[in-house]
Protein backbone atom coordinates (compact mmCIF):
# COMPACT_ATOMS: atom_id res chain seq x y z
CA UNK A 1 0.00 0.00 0.00
CA UNK A 2 2.74 2.34 1.09
CA UNK A 3 4.73 1.40 -1.98
CA UNK A 4 1.84 2.12 -4.26
CA UNK A 5 1.38 5.56 -2.69
CA UNK A 6 5.06 6.27 -3.22
CA UNK A 7 4.78 5.20 -6.81
CA UNK A 8 1.84 7.51 -7.50
CA UNK A 9 3.66 10.38 -5.85
CA UNK A 10 6.73 9.80 -8.00
CA UNK A 11 4.62 9.66 -11.13
CA UNK A 12 2.81 12.88 -10.22
CA UNK A 13 6.07 14.71 -9.64
CA UNK A 14 7.45 13.39 -12.90
CA UNK A 15 4.30 14.48 -14.70
CA UNK A 16 4.44 17.98 -13.21
CA UNK A 17 8.09 18.39 -14.19
CA UNK A 18 7.35 17.17 -17.68
CA UNK A 19 4.42 19.56 -18.00
CA UNK A 20 6.51 22.58 -17.01
CA UNK A 21 9.23 21.59 -19.44
CA UNK A 22 6.62 21.21 -22.15
CA UNK A 23 5.08 24.56 -21.25
CA UNK A 24 8.35 26.46 -21.69
CA UNK A 25 8.91 24.75 -25.03
CA UNK A 26 5.41 25.74 -26.16
CA UNK A 27 5.94 29.34 -25.10
CA UNK A 28 9.23 29.54 -26.97
CA UNK A 29 7.71 27.92 -30.02
CA UNK A 30 4.78 30.36 -29.77
CA UNK A 31 7.07 33.38 -29.68
CA UNK A 32 9.06 32.15 -32.65
CA UNK A 33 5.79 31.36 -34.43
CA UNK A 34 4.49 34.92 -33.99
CA UNK A 35 7.85 36.27 -35.08
CA UNK A 36 7.75 34.21 -38.26
CA UNK A 37 4.12 35.05 -38.97
CA UNK A 38 4.47 38.81 -38.61
CA UNK A 39 7.71 38.77 -40.56
CA UNK A 40 5.91 36.92 -43.32
CA UNK A 41 3.18 39.56 -43.26
CA UNK A 42 5.83 42.26 -43.46
CA UNK A 43 7.45 40.77 -46.53
CA UNK A 44 4.10 40.70 -48.28
CA UNK A 45 4.35 44.46 -48.39
CA UNK A 46 8.10 45.04 -48.63
CA UNK A 47 10.39 43.13 -50.92
CA UNK A 48 13.25 41.22 -49.30
CA UNK A 49 15.65 42.82 -51.75
CA UNK A 50 14.69 46.35 -50.60
CA UNK A 51 14.90 45.22 -47.01
CA UNK A 52 18.42 43.91 -47.43
CA UNK A 53 19.86 46.52 -49.81
CA UNK A 54 18.12 49.86 -49.28
CA UNK A 55 20.40 52.20 -47.39
CA UNK A 56 17.68 54.08 -45.54
CA UNK A 57 15.41 53.03 -42.72
CA UNK A 58 12.54 55.49 -42.41
CA UNK A 59 9.37 53.50 -41.72
CA UNK A 60 8.07 56.17 -39.37
CA UNK A 61 8.22 58.94 -41.98
CA UNK A 62 5.96 59.64 -44.93
CA UNK A 63 8.73 58.81 -47.40
CA UNK A 64 9.11 55.24 -46.20
CA UNK A 65 12.27 53.22 -46.76
CA UNK A 66 12.77 49.77 -45.31
CA UNK A 67 16.51 49.14 -45.63
CA UNK A 68 17.71 47.29 -42.55
CA UNK A 69 21.36 48.09 -43.27
CA UNK A 70 21.57 51.29 -41.18
CA UNK A 71 20.22 49.46 -38.14
CA UNK A 72 22.59 46.57 -38.71
CA UNK A 73 25.45 49.02 -39.13
CA UNK A 74 24.53 50.53 -35.76
CA UNK A 75 24.44 47.12 -34.13
CA UNK A 76 27.65 46.11 -35.83
CA UNK A 77 29.52 49.24 -34.79
CA UNK A 78 28.49 49.23 -31.13
CA UNK A 79 29.14 45.48 -30.92
CA UNK A 80 32.56 45.83 -32.52
CA UNK A 81 33.56 48.53 -30.04
CA UNK A 82 32.26 46.43 -27.16
CA UNK A 83 34.22 43.40 -28.31
CA UNK A 84 37.37 45.47 -28.80
CA UNK A 85 37.11 46.41 -25.14
CA UNK A 86 35.88 43.12 -23.71
CA UNK A 87 38.02 40.62 -25.60
CA UNK A 88 41.49 41.59 -24.44
CA UNK A 89 40.48 42.56 -20.92
CA UNK A 90 38.28 39.50 -20.49
CA UNK A 91 40.96 37.14 -21.76
CA UNK A 92 43.73 38.66 -19.68
CA UNK A 93 41.52 38.50 -16.58
CA UNK A 94 40.75 34.86 -17.31
CA UNK A 95 44.43 34.02 -17.70
CA UNK A 96 45.19 35.78 -14.46
CA UNK A 97 42.38 34.06 -12.58
CA UNK A 98 43.09 30.60 -13.94
CA UNK A 99 46.88 30.54 -13.95
CA UNK A 100 48.15 33.14 -11.50
CA UNK A 101 45.59 33.90 -8.82
CA UNK A 102 45.59 31.94 -5.58
CA UNK A 103 42.55 29.80 -4.87
CA UNK A 104 41.41 32.40 -2.38
CA UNK A 105 41.65 35.27 -4.86
CA UNK A 106 39.81 33.23 -7.49
CA UNK A 107 37.07 32.29 -5.07
CA UNK A 108 36.54 35.96 -4.24
CA UNK A 109 36.82 37.43 -7.71
CA UNK A 110 34.67 34.91 -9.58
CA UNK A 111 31.48 35.51 -7.56
CA UNK A 112 32.19 39.25 -7.72
CA UNK A 113 32.30 39.01 -11.52
CA UNK A 114 28.98 37.25 -11.50
CA UNK A 115 27.47 40.02 -9.39
CA UNK A 116 28.78 42.54 -11.89
CA UNK A 117 26.92 40.60 -14.57
CA UNK A 118 23.73 40.98 -12.54
CA UNK A 119 23.70 44.80 -12.56
CA UNK A 120 20.56 45.90 -14.48
CA UNK A 121 21.56 47.08 -17.93
CA UNK A 122 19.57 50.29 -17.59
CA UNK A 123 22.16 51.32 -14.99
CA UNK A 124 24.90 50.74 -17.54
CA UNK A 125 22.89 52.79 -20.02
CA UNK A 126 22.76 55.87 -17.84
CA UNK A 127 26.36 55.28 -16.84
CA UNK A 128 27.25 55.56 -20.54
CA UNK A 129 25.08 58.62 -21.19
CA UNK A 130 25.76 60.66 -18.08
CA UNK A 131 29.25 59.61 -17.09
CA UNK A 132 31.28 58.08 -19.91
CA UNK A 133 30.12 60.35 -22.75
CA UNK A 134 30.96 63.62 -20.89
CA UNK A 135 34.38 62.25 -20.00
CA UNK A 136 35.03 61.17 -23.57
CA UNK A 137 33.91 64.58 -24.82
CA UNK A 138 36.80 66.18 -22.95
CA UNK A 139 39.21 64.24 -25.13
CA UNK A 140 37.11 64.11 -28.30
CA UNK A 141 35.39 67.48 -28.73
CA UNK A 142 33.57 66.24 -31.86
CA UNK A 143 31.74 63.55 -29.95
CA UNK A 144 27.97 63.99 -30.02
CA UNK A 145 25.89 63.58 -26.90
CA UNK A 146 24.52 60.40 -28.42
CA UNK A 147 27.10 58.22 -30.12
CA UNK A 148 28.29 54.63 -30.64
CA UNK A 149 31.58 54.96 -28.84
CA UNK A 150 30.39 55.45 -25.29
CA UNK A 151 27.68 52.76 -25.19
CA UNK A 152 30.08 50.47 -27.08
CA UNK A 153 32.72 50.88 -24.39
CA UNK A 154 30.19 50.45 -21.61
CA UNK A 155 28.72 47.34 -23.22
CA UNK A 156 32.29 46.05 -23.44
CA UNK A 157 32.70 46.58 -19.70
CA UNK A 158 29.38 44.87 -19.21
CA UNK A 159 30.39 41.71 -21.07
CA UNK A 160 33.89 41.43 -19.60
CA UNK A 161 32.54 39.28 -16.74
CA UNK A 162 30.89 36.87 -19.19
CA UNK A 163 34.05 36.44 -21.20
CA UNK A 164 36.35 36.34 -18.17
CA UNK A 165 34.21 33.89 -16.26
CA UNK A 166 33.49 31.48 -19.12
CA UNK A 167 37.05 31.59 -20.46
CA UNK A 168 38.31 30.95 -16.96
CA UNK A 169 36.06 27.91 -16.71
CA UNK A 170 37.48 26.59 -19.97
CA UNK A 171 41.07 27.23 -18.93
CA UNK A 172 40.55 25.74 -15.51
CA UNK A 173 39.24 22.56 -17.15
CA UNK A 174 42.51 22.04 -19.04
CA UNK A 175 44.08 18.99 -17.39
CA UNK A 176 46.98 19.64 -15.02
CA UNK A 177 48.92 17.01 -16.97
CA UNK A 178 49.22 19.32 -19.96
CA UNK A 179 50.69 22.09 -17.84
CA UNK A 180 53.12 19.62 -16.27
CA UNK A 181 54.11 18.41 -19.72
CA UNK A 182 55.05 21.95 -20.69
CA UNK A 183 56.83 22.76 -17.44
CA UNK A 184 58.84 19.56 -17.82
CA UNK A 185 60.09 20.87 -21.18
CA UNK A 186 61.38 24.00 -19.49
CA UNK A 187 58.47 26.31 -20.16
CA UNK A 188 58.06 29.41 -18.01
CA UNK A 189 54.73 30.10 -16.35
CA UNK A 190 53.69 32.71 -18.90
CA UNK A 191 54.55 30.34 -21.77
CA UNK A 192 52.50 27.60 -20.18
CA UNK A 193 49.56 29.98 -19.86
CA UNK A 194 49.72 31.46 -23.35
CA UNK A 195 51.11 28.58 -25.37
CA UNK A 196 49.50 25.56 -23.75
CA UNK A 197 46.51 26.51 -21.67
CA UNK A 198 44.99 29.13 -23.97
CA UNK A 199 45.32 27.03 -27.15
CA UNK A 200 44.08 23.95 -25.30
CA UNK A 201 41.06 25.86 -24.04
CA UNK A 202 40.59 27.56 -27.39
CA UNK A 203 37.16 26.31 -28.30
CA UNK A 204 35.85 27.09 -24.82
CA UNK A 205 37.35 30.56 -24.98
CA UNK A 206 35.96 31.11 -28.47
CA UNK A 207 32.56 30.02 -27.24
CA UNK A 208 32.74 32.66 -24.51
CA UNK A 209 33.72 35.31 -27.08
CA UNK A 210 30.79 34.43 -29.26
CA UNK A 211 28.42 34.45 -26.33
CA UNK A 212 29.79 37.90 -25.49
CA UNK A 213 29.21 39.07 -29.06
CA UNK A 214 25.73 37.61 -29.01
CA UNK A 215 25.07 39.45 -25.78
CA UNK A 216 26.28 42.74 -27.28
CA UNK A 217 24.21 42.25 -30.42
CA UNK A 218 21.09 41.67 -28.37
CA UNK A 219 21.81 44.36 -25.78
CA UNK A 220 19.07 46.98 -25.77
CA UNK A 221 18.96 49.39 -22.87
CA UNK A 222 22.51 50.70 -23.10
CA UNK A 223 22.28 51.56 -26.77
CA UNK A 224 18.69 52.77 -26.59
CA UNK A 225 19.71 55.24 -23.89
CA UNK A 226 23.14 56.37 -25.03
CA UNK A 227 23.49 55.81 -28.78
CA UNK A 228 20.54 57.86 -30.02
CA UNK A 229 17.65 57.02 -32.30
CA UNK A 230 18.85 58.01 -35.73
CA UNK A 231 19.22 55.11 -38.18
CA UNK A 232 22.34 55.99 -40.08
CA UNK A 233 24.48 53.92 -42.37
CA UNK A 234 27.87 54.80 -40.92
CA UNK A 235 30.89 53.38 -39.20
CA UNK A 236 31.69 56.68 -37.52
CA UNK A 237 31.60 56.05 -33.75
CA UNK A 238 31.22 59.74 -32.90
CA UNK A 239 27.73 60.43 -34.27
CA UNK A 240 24.26 59.36 -33.10
CA UNK A 241 22.89 56.19 -34.67
CA UNK A 242 20.37 53.49 -33.93
CA UNK A 243 20.76 49.75 -33.42
CA UNK A 244 18.22 47.08 -34.28
CA UNK A 245 17.31 46.64 -30.64
CA UNK A 246 17.01 50.36 -29.96
CA UNK A 247 14.66 50.69 -32.93
CA UNK A 248 12.45 47.92 -31.63
CA UNK A 249 12.19 49.64 -28.26
CA UNK A 250 11.46 52.96 -29.90
CA UNK A 251 8.55 51.62 -31.89
CA UNK A 252 7.27 49.39 -29.10
CA UNK A 253 7.13 52.33 -26.72
CA UNK A 254 5.41 54.58 -29.27
CA UNK A 255 1.73 54.49 -30.18
CA UNK A 256 2.05 52.52 -33.40
CA UNK A 257 -1.27 50.74 -34.05
CA UNK A 258 -1.23 46.96 -34.30
CA UNK A 259 -1.31 45.60 -37.83
CA UNK A 260 0.23 48.61 -39.57
CA UNK A 261 3.41 48.29 -41.58
CA UNK A 262 5.27 50.31 -38.93
CA UNK A 263 4.17 47.72 -36.40
CA UNK A 264 5.33 44.86 -38.58
CA UNK A 265 8.80 46.37 -38.98
CA UNK A 266 9.45 45.43 -35.37
CA UNK A 267 9.08 41.81 -36.24
CA UNK A 268 11.13 41.98 -39.39
CA UNK A 269 13.92 43.75 -37.53
CA UNK A 270 13.53 41.32 -34.65
CA UNK A 271 13.74 38.42 -37.07
CA UNK A 272 17.01 39.75 -38.45
CA UNK A 273 18.36 40.05 -34.93
CA UNK A 274 17.10 36.62 -33.98
CA UNK A 275 18.81 35.07 -36.98
CA UNK A 276 22.14 36.61 -36.02
CA UNK A 277 22.04 35.69 -32.33
CA UNK A 278 20.67 32.24 -33.15
CA UNK A 279 23.58 31.50 -35.44
CA UNK A 280 26.04 32.86 -32.88
CA UNK A 281 24.58 30.71 -30.15
CA UNK A 282 24.70 27.60 -32.32
CA UNK A 283 28.34 28.25 -33.10
CA UNK A 284 29.07 28.82 -29.43
CA UNK A 285 27.27 25.63 -28.47
CA UNK A 286 29.14 23.67 -31.09
CA UNK A 287 32.49 25.03 -29.94
CA UNK A 288 31.75 24.19 -26.33
CA UNK A 289 30.76 20.67 -27.27
CA UNK A 290 33.94 20.22 -29.22
CA UNK A 291 35.92 21.43 -26.23
CA UNK A 292 34.21 18.87 -24.04
CA UNK A 293 34.92 16.07 -26.46
CA UNK A 294 38.63 16.78 -26.25
CA UNK A 295 38.87 16.53 -22.46
CA UNK A 296 36.10 14.38 -21.07
CA UNK B 1 81.00 5.15 -13.96
CA UNK B 2 80.11 8.80 -13.47
CA UNK B 3 77.36 9.92 -11.13
CA UNK B 4 74.44 11.90 -12.51
CA UNK B 5 72.58 12.57 -9.26
CA UNK B 6 73.91 12.47 -5.76
CA UNK B 7 70.92 12.42 -3.44
CA UNK B 8 71.90 13.43 0.10
CA UNK B 9 69.58 13.23 3.10
CA UNK B 10 66.57 14.19 1.03
CA UNK B 11 63.41 14.85 2.99
CA UNK B 12 60.21 16.01 1.35
CA UNK B 13 57.07 17.46 2.87
CA UNK B 14 53.56 18.21 1.66
CA UNK B 15 52.70 20.83 4.23
CA UNK B 16 53.32 19.09 7.55
CA UNK B 17 53.19 15.61 6.01
CA UNK B 18 56.57 13.97 5.50
CA UNK B 19 56.58 12.07 2.20
CA UNK B 20 60.29 11.24 1.99
CA UNK B 21 62.40 10.44 5.05
CA UNK B 22 66.10 10.94 4.67
CA UNK B 23 66.81 9.37 1.30
CA UNK B 24 70.42 9.10 0.15
CA UNK B 25 71.86 7.31 -2.86
CA UNK B 26 73.60 7.90 -6.19
CA UNK B 27 72.18 7.59 -9.68
CA UNK B 28 74.75 6.74 -12.35
CA UNK B 29 75.00 8.29 -15.78
CA UNK B 30 73.80 6.36 -18.81
CA UNK B 31 72.17 3.63 -16.81
CA UNK B 32 68.56 2.78 -16.10
CA UNK B 33 67.64 3.13 -12.45
CA UNK B 34 64.28 1.78 -11.33
CA UNK B 35 62.33 2.99 -8.33
CA UNK B 36 59.90 0.41 -6.98
CA UNK B 37 57.65 0.17 -3.96
CA UNK B 38 54.01 -0.04 -2.94
CA UNK B 39 51.54 2.65 -3.87
CA UNK B 40 51.89 5.83 -1.80
CA UNK B 41 55.45 5.11 -0.68
CA UNK B 42 56.82 8.27 -2.26
CA UNK B 43 58.08 7.07 -5.65
CA UNK B 44 56.45 9.92 -7.57
CA UNK B 45 57.43 12.43 -4.93
CA UNK B 46 61.03 11.32 -5.26
CA UNK B 47 61.28 11.34 -9.05
CA UNK B 48 59.52 14.72 -9.21
CA UNK B 49 62.21 16.12 -6.94
CA UNK B 50 64.82 15.32 -9.58
CA UNK B 51 63.49 17.96 -12.01
CA UNK B 52 61.82 20.12 -9.38
CA UNK B 53 58.39 19.32 -10.74
CA UNK B 54 57.12 19.44 -7.15
CA UNK B 55 57.72 23.19 -7.13
CA UNK B 56 54.25 23.39 -8.66
CA UNK B 57 52.64 21.86 -5.58
CA UNK B 58 51.55 24.41 -3.03
CA UNK B 59 53.06 23.77 0.40
CA UNK B 60 55.73 21.39 -0.90
CA UNK B 61 59.14 21.57 0.74
CA UNK B 62 62.44 19.73 0.65
CA UNK B 63 65.40 19.44 2.98
CA UNK B 64 68.72 17.92 2.08
CA UNK B 65 70.42 18.08 -1.30
CA UNK B 66 70.24 16.66 -4.78
CA UNK B 67 73.51 17.25 -6.56
CA UNK B 68 73.30 17.09 -10.32
CA UNK B 69 76.67 17.41 -12.02
CA UNK B 70 77.94 18.48 -8.63
CA UNK B 71 75.47 21.34 -8.15
CA UNK B 72 72.54 21.29 -5.76
CA UNK B 73 69.46 21.69 -7.93
CA UNK B 74 67.57 23.12 -4.96
CA UNK B 75 70.10 25.88 -4.29
CA UNK B 76 68.87 29.42 -4.83
CA UNK B 77 71.11 30.35 -7.75
CA UNK B 78 69.84 27.47 -9.92
CA UNK B 79 67.50 28.32 -12.78
CA UNK B 80 64.73 25.76 -12.58
CA UNK B 81 63.97 26.15 -16.28
CA UNK B 82 67.56 25.20 -17.06
CA UNK B 83 67.25 22.12 -14.86
CA UNK B 84 64.08 20.99 -16.59
CA UNK B 85 65.66 21.41 -20.01
CA UNK B 86 68.46 19.09 -19.00
CA UNK B 87 66.19 16.66 -17.19
CA UNK B 88 63.18 15.63 -19.25
CA UNK B 89 60.14 13.83 -17.95
CA UNK B 90 57.51 11.41 -19.21
CA UNK B 91 54.37 11.05 -17.16
CA UNK B 92 52.04 8.28 -16.09
CA UNK B 93 49.20 9.38 -18.31
CA UNK B 94 50.26 10.31 -21.86
CA UNK B 95 49.84 14.08 -22.06
CA UNK B 96 50.37 15.25 -25.63
CA UNK B 97 49.30 18.83 -26.27
CA UNK B 98 46.15 19.22 -28.38
CA UNK B 99 48.29 20.19 -31.34
CA UNK B 100 49.76 18.35 -34.30
CA UNK B 101 52.34 15.61 -33.86
CA UNK B 102 54.96 17.92 -35.32
CA UNK B 103 54.13 20.80 -33.00
CA UNK B 104 54.21 18.49 -30.00
CA UNK B 105 57.75 17.44 -30.78
CA UNK B 106 59.07 20.94 -31.41
CA UNK B 107 57.27 22.57 -28.48
CA UNK B 108 60.35 22.56 -26.25
CA UNK B 109 62.38 24.20 -29.02
CA UNK B 110 59.79 26.81 -29.87
CA UNK B 111 59.60 28.04 -26.30
CA UNK B 112 63.36 28.49 -26.46
CA UNK B 113 62.79 30.70 -29.49
CA UNK B 114 64.07 28.16 -32.02
CA UNK B 115 61.84 28.44 -35.08
CA UNK B 116 64.03 27.70 -38.10
CA UNK B 117 62.09 25.25 -40.20
CA UNK B 118 65.09 23.17 -41.25
CA UNK B 119 66.27 22.75 -37.68
CA UNK B 120 62.81 21.82 -36.52
CA UNK B 121 62.24 19.36 -39.37
CA UNK B 122 65.47 17.59 -38.52
CA UNK B 123 64.72 17.48 -34.82
CA UNK B 124 61.26 16.09 -35.49
CA UNK B 125 62.55 13.23 -37.60
CA UNK B 126 65.45 12.43 -35.32
CA UNK B 127 63.37 12.53 -32.12
CA UNK B 128 60.55 10.47 -33.56
CA UNK B 129 63.05 7.91 -34.82
CA UNK B 130 64.72 7.66 -31.44
CA UNK B 131 61.29 7.21 -29.88
CA UNK B 132 60.58 4.38 -32.34
CA UNK B 133 57.46 5.99 -33.73
CA UNK B 134 58.71 7.68 -36.90
CA UNK B 135 57.55 4.96 -39.27
CA UNK B 136 54.04 5.05 -37.82
CA UNK B 137 53.54 8.79 -38.04
CA UNK B 138 55.85 10.14 -40.74
CA UNK B 139 52.97 10.55 -43.18
CA UNK B 140 50.73 12.42 -40.79
CA UNK B 141 53.01 14.74 -38.89
CA UNK B 142 50.55 17.57 -39.19
CA UNK B 143 47.51 15.75 -37.89
CA UNK B 144 46.37 15.98 -34.30
CA UNK B 145 48.38 14.07 -31.74
CA UNK B 146 45.16 13.25 -29.93
CA UNK B 147 44.23 10.79 -32.69
CA UNK B 148 47.11 8.50 -31.80
CA UNK B 149 46.63 5.43 -29.62
CA UNK B 150 47.70 5.56 -25.98
CA UNK B 151 50.97 3.76 -26.66
CA UNK B 152 51.75 6.01 -29.60
CA UNK B 153 50.93 9.08 -27.55
CA UNK B 154 53.35 7.94 -24.87
CA UNK B 155 56.12 7.40 -27.42
CA UNK B 156 55.33 10.84 -28.84
CA UNK B 157 55.77 12.25 -25.34
CA UNK B 158 59.14 10.52 -25.20
CA UNK B 159 60.06 12.07 -28.56
CA UNK B 160 58.95 15.43 -27.22
CA UNK B 161 61.24 15.00 -24.23
CA UNK B 162 64.14 13.87 -26.43
CA UNK B 163 63.76 16.84 -28.77
CA UNK B 164 65.28 19.33 -26.35
CA UNK B 165 68.36 17.11 -25.98
CA UNK B 166 68.21 16.45 -22.26
CA UNK B 167 70.81 14.37 -20.47
CA UNK B 168 68.34 12.63 -18.23
CA UNK B 169 64.84 11.32 -18.86
CA UNK B 170 62.56 10.60 -15.93
CA UNK B 171 59.67 8.18 -16.34
CA UNK B 172 56.88 8.04 -13.78
CA UNK B 173 55.02 4.76 -14.39
CA UNK B 174 55.02 5.34 -18.16
CA UNK B 175 53.20 2.10 -18.94
CA UNK B 176 50.52 1.98 -16.31
CA UNK B 177 47.89 3.20 -18.78
CA UNK B 178 49.04 0.97 -21.64
CA UNK B 179 48.31 -2.53 -22.91
CA UNK B 180 51.04 -5.25 -22.87
CA UNK B 181 52.09 -4.75 -26.49
CA UNK B 182 52.48 -1.00 -26.12
CA UNK B 183 54.26 -1.62 -22.82
CA UNK B 184 56.76 -3.95 -24.49
CA UNK B 185 57.54 -1.27 -27.08
CA UNK B 186 58.17 1.35 -24.41
CA UNK B 187 60.38 -1.05 -22.47
CA UNK B 188 62.50 -1.80 -25.55
CA UNK B 189 62.75 1.90 -26.13
CA UNK B 190 63.90 2.60 -22.57
CA UNK B 191 66.57 -0.07 -22.88
CA UNK B 192 67.79 1.58 -26.07
CA UNK B 193 67.74 5.07 -24.59
CA UNK B 194 70.38 4.33 -21.96
CA UNK B 195 73.07 4.42 -24.67
CA UNK B 196 72.64 8.18 -24.67
CA UNK B 197 70.64 9.13 -21.63
CA UNK B 198 70.46 8.64 -17.93
CA UNK B 199 67.09 7.05 -17.25
CA UNK B 200 65.16 6.93 -13.99
CA UNK B 201 61.93 4.97 -14.07
CA UNK B 202 59.28 4.61 -11.42
CA UNK B 203 57.24 1.46 -11.74
CA UNK B 204 55.01 -0.62 -9.55
CA UNK B 205 55.58 -3.50 -11.93
CA UNK B 206 58.51 -5.49 -10.58
CA UNK B 207 59.01 -7.55 -13.73
CA UNK B 208 59.36 -4.30 -15.59
CA UNK B 209 62.02 -3.08 -13.19
CA UNK B 210 63.84 -6.38 -13.56
CA UNK B 211 63.63 -6.24 -17.36
CA UNK B 212 64.78 -2.70 -18.01
CA UNK B 213 66.97 -1.52 -15.15
CA UNK B 214 70.52 -2.03 -13.93
CA UNK B 215 69.94 -0.49 -10.52
CA UNK B 216 66.87 -0.59 -8.35
CA UNK B 217 65.81 1.36 -5.31
CA UNK B 218 63.06 -0.03 -3.14
CA UNK B 219 60.94 2.53 -1.27
CA UNK B 220 58.62 1.89 1.65
CA UNK B 221 56.62 4.55 3.43
CA UNK B 222 58.91 7.35 2.35
CA UNK B 223 62.12 5.53 3.12
CA UNK B 224 64.67 4.03 0.79
CA UNK B 225 64.81 0.52 2.15
CA UNK B 226 67.41 -0.84 -0.21
CA UNK B 227 69.35 0.33 -3.23
CA UNK B 228 71.52 -2.00 -5.26
CA UNK B 229 72.17 -3.61 -8.62
CA UNK B 230 68.85 -4.85 -9.98
CA UNK B 231 70.11 -8.37 -10.24
CA UNK B 232 71.09 -8.35 -6.58
CA UNK B 233 67.76 -6.86 -5.47
CA UNK B 234 65.80 -9.49 -7.31
CA UNK B 235 67.93 -12.52 -6.40
CA UNK B 236 69.55 -11.91 -3.04
CA UNK B 237 68.11 -8.81 -1.40
CA UNK B 238 69.77 -7.97 1.87
CA UNK B 239 66.65 -6.57 3.53
CA UNK B 240 63.77 -8.73 4.68
CA UNK B 241 61.19 -6.13 3.58
CA UNK B 242 62.61 -6.02 0.07
CA UNK B 243 62.45 -9.76 -0.13
CA UNK B 244 58.84 -9.81 1.07
CA UNK B 245 57.93 -7.19 -1.49
CA UNK B 246 59.56 -8.75 -4.53
CA UNK B 247 58.24 -12.18 -3.69
CA UNK B 248 54.79 -10.65 -3.58
CA UNK B 249 54.15 -11.22 0.08
CA UNK B 250 52.68 -7.72 0.41
CA UNK B 251 52.12 -4.51 -1.50
N1 LIG C 1 50.04 16.96 -3.83
C1 LIG C 1 50.06 16.27 -2.67
N2 LIG C 1 49.61 16.83 -1.53
C2 LIG C 1 49.62 16.15 -0.37
N3 LIG C 1 50.08 14.91 -0.24
C3 LIG C 1 50.56 14.27 -1.32
C4 LIG C 1 50.56 14.93 -2.60
N4 LIG C 1 51.10 14.06 -3.51
C5 LIG C 1 51.37 12.94 -2.81
N5 LIG C 1 51.06 13.06 -1.51
C6 LIG C 1 51.26 12.04 -0.44
O1 LIG C 1 52.62 11.69 -0.39
C7 LIG C 1 52.75 10.29 -0.27
C8 LIG C 1 53.60 9.75 -1.40
O2 LIG C 1 52.88 9.89 -2.61
P1 LIG C 1 53.48 9.52 -4.03
O3 LIG C 1 54.85 10.05 -4.10
O4 LIG C 1 52.52 9.98 -5.06
O5 LIG C 1 53.50 7.92 -3.94
P2 LIG C 1 53.67 6.84 -5.11
O6 LIG C 1 54.03 7.55 -6.37
O7 LIG C 1 54.72 5.94 -4.61
O8 LIG C 1 52.38 6.11 -5.21
C9 LIG C 1 51.36 9.70 -0.23
O9 LIG C 1 51.01 9.45 1.10
C10 LIG C 1 50.50 10.77 -0.81
O10 LIG C 1 49.23 10.76 -0.21
MG1 LIG D 1 52.99 7.66 -8.26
Amino acid sequence: MRKRYQWIKEKLIEGALFASALFSIFVTAGIIGVLFFETYEFFKEVSILDFLTDTQWTPLFTDKHFGILPLFAGTFLTTAIAILVALPIGLVSAIYLSEYASDRARNTVKPALEILAAVPTVVYGYFALLFVTPILQRFIPDLSGFNALSPGIVMGIMIIPIIASLSEDAMHAVPMGLREGAYALGAAKFQVATRVVVPAAFSGIAASFILGISRAVGETMVVAIAAGQQPRLTLNPLVPLETVTAYIVQVSLGDTPTGTIEYKTIFAAGMGLFTVTFVLNIVSYWLKKRFREVYE
Amino acid sequence: METAFKVKNLKAYYGPKEALKDVSFDILKKTVTAIIGPSGCGKSTFIRCLNRMNDLVLGFNVKGEILYDGKNIYSKDIDVIDIRRQIGMVFQKPNPFPKSIYENVVYGLRIQGINRKETLDNVVEESLRKAAIWEEVKDRLHTSALQLSGGQQQRLCIARAIATEPEVILFDEPCSALDPIATAKIEDLITALKQEYTVVIVTHNMQQAARVSEYTGFFMMGELVEFDATQKIFTTPSNKMTEDYITGRFG
